[in-house]
């Protein structure tokens, strides 16, 4: 199904950007009229996302984080999360609860199970020294009533 | 006791009250992965410099929170545990519960939702 509204932009992977990019993201869901959990919940998931870019994908010099995101009629937001980065070796294994690459003291492992318990659907698209996107998938209800999401 | 603010920045924690066993830190704003840092090192100075028994991290003033905040949370528990100290959550608004509950949070630590309910957003 093609969105029938979608955004892009991109930014570099700092950490002083997370808070912009869940806030931008949550900020074109407005027209959905979310309830504050849903906000809540993408809000969070997005962070993940972007925070793994930060965090993973550019050891040696920040590069950029690309964010789109789409809106369906049925009421479906998707949202891509992508890097340029050095890419996953192992997809599977880094989605595993608890496992981090990173200093075990201060990453908790749980991005990927944080983003699969508020998203509806979460893909990784990724290869060792390539590019990883993330997609992040959910129905967005809103406050109203209405049954086709817009 | 107030914190001294750093620059034009307020800092994201703030002692609310110390007894000889109990320290209650409450923070502030929202905690990602960028702001964690700052956190854990004000919240860990200020452990390490009273050793209490029990730390109460209280969470009202906090509107936004990722597995960064699990993260923060677990390590100041290891904090403790070092010296036989504990940790526990205080007024935890709703969808921060949620994160921490779909973590396991508290298998770890006790957690209290907050008391008041005002919307947030």
């Amino acid at each position: 199904m093609r969105p029938y509204n979608t955004m892009r932009f991109e930014f570099p992977a700092l950490s002083v950007n997370e808070a912009f990019a869940r806030t931008a993201v949550a900020a074109f869901l407005m027209q959905l009229d979310p309830t504050v959990e849903e906000l809540s919940d993408v809000k969070t998931a997005v962070s993940e996302a972007v925070t793994n870019c930060i965090v993973h994908a550019y050891p040696e010099q920040a590069g950029l984080v690309y964010i789109s995101a789409g809106l369906c009629r049925d009421g479906r937001v998707i949202i891509r999360v992508r890097d340029k980065g050095c890419g996953i070796p192992d997809v599977e294994k880094a989605m595993e609860p608890l496992y981090t690459t990173g200093d075990a003291d201060v990453r908790s492992g749980l991005g990927f199970s944080v983003m699969q318990s508020l998203m509806e659907r979460v893909r990784v698209r990724s290869k060792a020294g390539g590019p990883t996107t993330v997609t992040l998938e959910r129905r967005i209800a809103g406050k109203g009533e209405r049954s086709d999401g817009i | 006791m107030l914190v001294p603010k750093k620059g034009m920045i307020a800092l994201p924690y703030r002692i609310l009250a110390e007894t000889e066993d109990v320290l209650s830190i409450g923070l502030f704003g929202e905690i990602d992965h960028h702001t964690a840092a700052p956190m854990r090192e004000g919240i860990d100075a200020e452990a390490l410099r009273r050793l209490p028994r029990l730390l109460i991290l209280d969470f009202a003033g906090v509107t936004f929170m990722d597995s960064s905040g699990i993260g923060l949370v677990m390590g100041r528990c290891r904090l403790l545990e070092t010296f036989g100290g504990r940790v526990e959550l205080e007024n935890v608004p709703a969808p921060l519960k949620k994160v921490m509950r779909l973590a396991g949070l508290e298998r770890l630590v006790r957690i209290s939702q907050r008391r008041e309910t005002h919307e947030t957003v």
